[in-house]
């Protein structure tokens, strides 16, 4: 009975190991091109994977897409890296999950790969060709204004929902140092979290930092980050997120607490992000344009690859910037936005 | 355990018990005692730090934030009181999960629809489990290591990491998060179903037939097997029903989170064992109580927000908690040396 059994399953695991074996042949005469994300579960990457599919569809360029198992599983991303060099593909799109992939990296462009990093700059930037970035940086430091600009003098009890605590980050020191350099206060590490002065002045008046809690950038981390945040000081009027995920979570405690038009902030712009402003649970978010990564990279390589030049970073950055616009129906003097019609227009993720 | 023959000089000699003797014993009958101790000084000790840790406001969020885990853990508790254990309890309630919640903004399932399908998603998960630990007798650490990454590998296909927000779905999924309360007390219904899960689960254990089979086959499968117990079915109605609280579990959570995401829950499986063990379940079986679970979920929480009140970095709550873990063990194997 047990010998059936298990005879049966092993039969199908075959079964099921033979169809994923998909084709493998590759046409000589095209342009080849890796992407490989960071993972294909959080819904900016697998955005990502989508627009680079369309590009490569368009511009007739052979793609072969691979990720990390998670956020910094860099073995796997090494292993695709290698696989792209074996294949001769012509070069590669990366969001690297950490330093441990630098080596491969290094490979891949001395068998001469052209390497462009998505979304996230190496550390050190230049072990890439180069980058196609959201500046997060920028993107804290618009809402960061915004926030100025809505309290209008108004003192500023303010809540910081990070990322982790446990991990140092650049997506997350950039995007939370850059917001409350917006808000006018000064930050002391820029590569740090949470070391400022907890209360002091900004742009418009006094403040306070009540708390940085970390939330996984997830909604129910949001949630218990937020309601930690509320235990130490219930009289929270701004609350910064990491992004729109932490932001809905944050709502839903800061709603279970009766607090009182608070100004919620957050960074991504996906649709369902933008959804959040329009209804109001945000008040205004930083979009990025992940989709915009992806063809500028593929259309770089094709380039390159068909005797056209190198793409050029942005004057002032080590990267080249594929930019970022504030979404908010409550628009602040002296802060460009776009409101949530035209960022629906262009927000990724779900249509 | 085996039964070991005595010696009348033994025999006198355990008549005769020394005060720490008397408090193994005790603790050997009643393994919520330490957890119970664990949690009163943490109390004293987080109310002294920060008078705002006592209060209605804080403690009702307490029980809304152990909430999930708490429900987690009294499968987890089952499965471990067979002296197995469960890696895949994140990922089977995230997939039950999302299948409601999908089919529900997709297809227009109502709510009760949509509860039912991830509790019964969770039911087929425990299926899978238990049939592969007991047909084809894999230790189920292995099994469920395995089917982790299996049922977590389904929920991202299913859903391209995207979540389902709140709006989108029918208002009985977010009424687990909807409060009720007098005064400063809010409880939300998420916390009443969890606290009456404690409760038909606790009473299953100690008065039914079933209860007793699941502490007998933990204990010692040979000796149940020899007592006339179906060893094979016992485990499997385990895994089947801690599947089944995992799929109710997903309702809590969407209530929770005010969406169903799949992001959500990250360390559920390690949290949620966690709980058990500083709840005073032993991991080699057949000893503990679901009261000591319930406290270990609670100790967990209270060390977070007690020290977060307090204004203590976050890194001493996880050591905090893996001391109390090695603890938990090791006062286990110190009562396993009791002589029943």
């Amino acid at each position: 009975m047990n010998r059936r059994v298990s005879s049966v399953l092993i039969a199908t695991a075959l079964l099921l190991a033979s169809a994923a074996c998909g084709d493998s042949g590759s046409g000589d005469d095209e342009v080849s091109v890796s992407l490989i994300t960071k993972n294909s579960t959080n819904p900016f990457f697998v955005t990502m994977q989508q627009g680079a599919k369309e590009s490569a569809k368009a511009e007739g360029v052979k793609l072969t897409i691979a990720a990390g198992k998670e956020d910094g599983d860099e073995q796997t991303q090494v292993q695709a890296i290698e696989d792209a060099i074996a294949r001769g593909d012509k070069g590669i799109l990366i969001t690297t999950n950490g330093p441990g992939v630098n080596p491969a990296i290094k490979k891949a462009r001395e068998a001469g790969l052209y390497v462009i990093a998505l979304d996230t700059p190496p550390d050190p930037p230049d072990t890439v060709d180069i980058t196609f970035a959201t500046d997060n940086f920028r993107a804290g430091e618009l809402i960061g204004k915004w926030t100025a600009a809505q309290l209008a003098g108004k003192p500023a009890t303010i809540a910081m929902l990070d990322l982790f605590n446990d991990k140092i980050v650049s997506v997350d020191y950039n995007r939370d140092q850059g917001f409350l350099t917006g808000m006018g206060i000064p930050t002391g590490d820029k590569m740090k979290n949470g070391d400022e002065a907890k209360s002091g002045k900004y742009s418009g008046g006094t403040y306070q930092i009540v708390c940085n809690e970390p939330t996984t950038g997830a909604e129910d981390g949001g949630r218990t980050a937020m309601e930690r945040c509320l235990a130490k000081n219930p009289a929270i009027n701004v609350v910064y997120t990491i992004n729109e995920p932490a932001a809905v979570g944050a709502h839903k405690a800061l709603e279970a607490a009766g607090v009182k038009n608070p100004l919620v902030v957050s960074i991504d712009g996906g649709c369902d992000g933008v959804q959040q402003v329009k209804d109001g649970v945000i008040g205004a978010t930083s979009q990025q344009y992940p989709i915009k990564m992806a063809q500028l990279g593929v259309k770089a390589i094709k380039q390159l690859a068909t005797g056209g030049k190198k793409p050029s970073v942005t004057s002032g950055k080590d990267f080249f910037d594929t930019g970022v616009a504030l979404v908010t129906d409550k628009a602040a003097t002296g802060v460009e936005s776009i409101d949530t019609t035209k960022g629906t227009e262009l927000c990724w993720g779900k249509s | 355990m085996t039964a070991t023959i005595q010696t009348a000089a033994e025999q006198f000699a355990l008549r005769r018990r020394s005060p720490l003797q008397r408090v193994q014993h005790l603790l050997h009958g009643y393994p919520a005692i330490s957890p119970l101790l664990v949690l009163i000084i943490a109390f004293a000790v987080f109310s002294a730090l920060n008078p705002r840790f006592a209060q209605p406001a804080s403690l009702s969020l307490l029980l809304q934030q152990v909430a999930v885990i708490g429900a987690l853990a009294v499968g987890q508790t089952l499965i471990i009181l067979t002296a197995g254990i469960d890696l895949s309890v994140g990922a089977v309630t995230i997939l039950a999960m999302m299948v409601g919640a999908k089919l529900a903004e997709n297809n227009g399932i109502p709510g009760v629809l949509a509860v039912l399908v991830a509790i019964g998603l969770g039911v087929v998960a425990g299926l899978v489990n238990g049939t592969l630990v007991t047909r084809i007798a894999l230790p189920p650490f292995i099994v469920t290591l395995g089917t982790l990454s299996v049922f977590t590998a389904i929920g991202l296909l299913y859903t391209s990491g995207q979540s389902v927000q709140a709006d989108k779905l029918p208002g009985l999924l977010n009424w687990t998060g909807e409060t009720f309360g007098a005064g400063r007390w809010r409880i939300s219904w998420g916390v009443v179903i969890v606290l009456l899960l404690y409760v038909g689960v606790g009473f299953a254990l100690a008065n039914t037939a079933w209860g007793r089979h699941v502490y007998a086959v933990g204990d010692d499968k040979e000796a149940a097997h020899l007592a006339g117990i179906r060893v094979n079915r016992v485990l499997i109605s385990v895994y089947v029903v801690a599947g089944a609280i995992y799929g109710l579990t997903a309702w809590i959570l969407i209530g929770r989170a005010g969406a169903a995401s799949p992001n959500a829950i990250v360390d559920a499986n390690l949290e949620s064992i966690t709980a058990v063990v500083i709840g005073g379940t032993s991991l080699f079986g057949g000893r503990g109580a679901l009261l000591g679970t319930l406290l270990g979920a609670l100790i967990v929480g209270a060390f977070r927000s007690g020290l977060s009140l307090a204004g203590v970095d976050d890194q001493w709550r996880v050591l905090a908690v893996g001391l109390l873990v090695i603890t938990a063990v090791a006062i286990d194997q110190w009562i396993r040396r009791v002589k029943a």
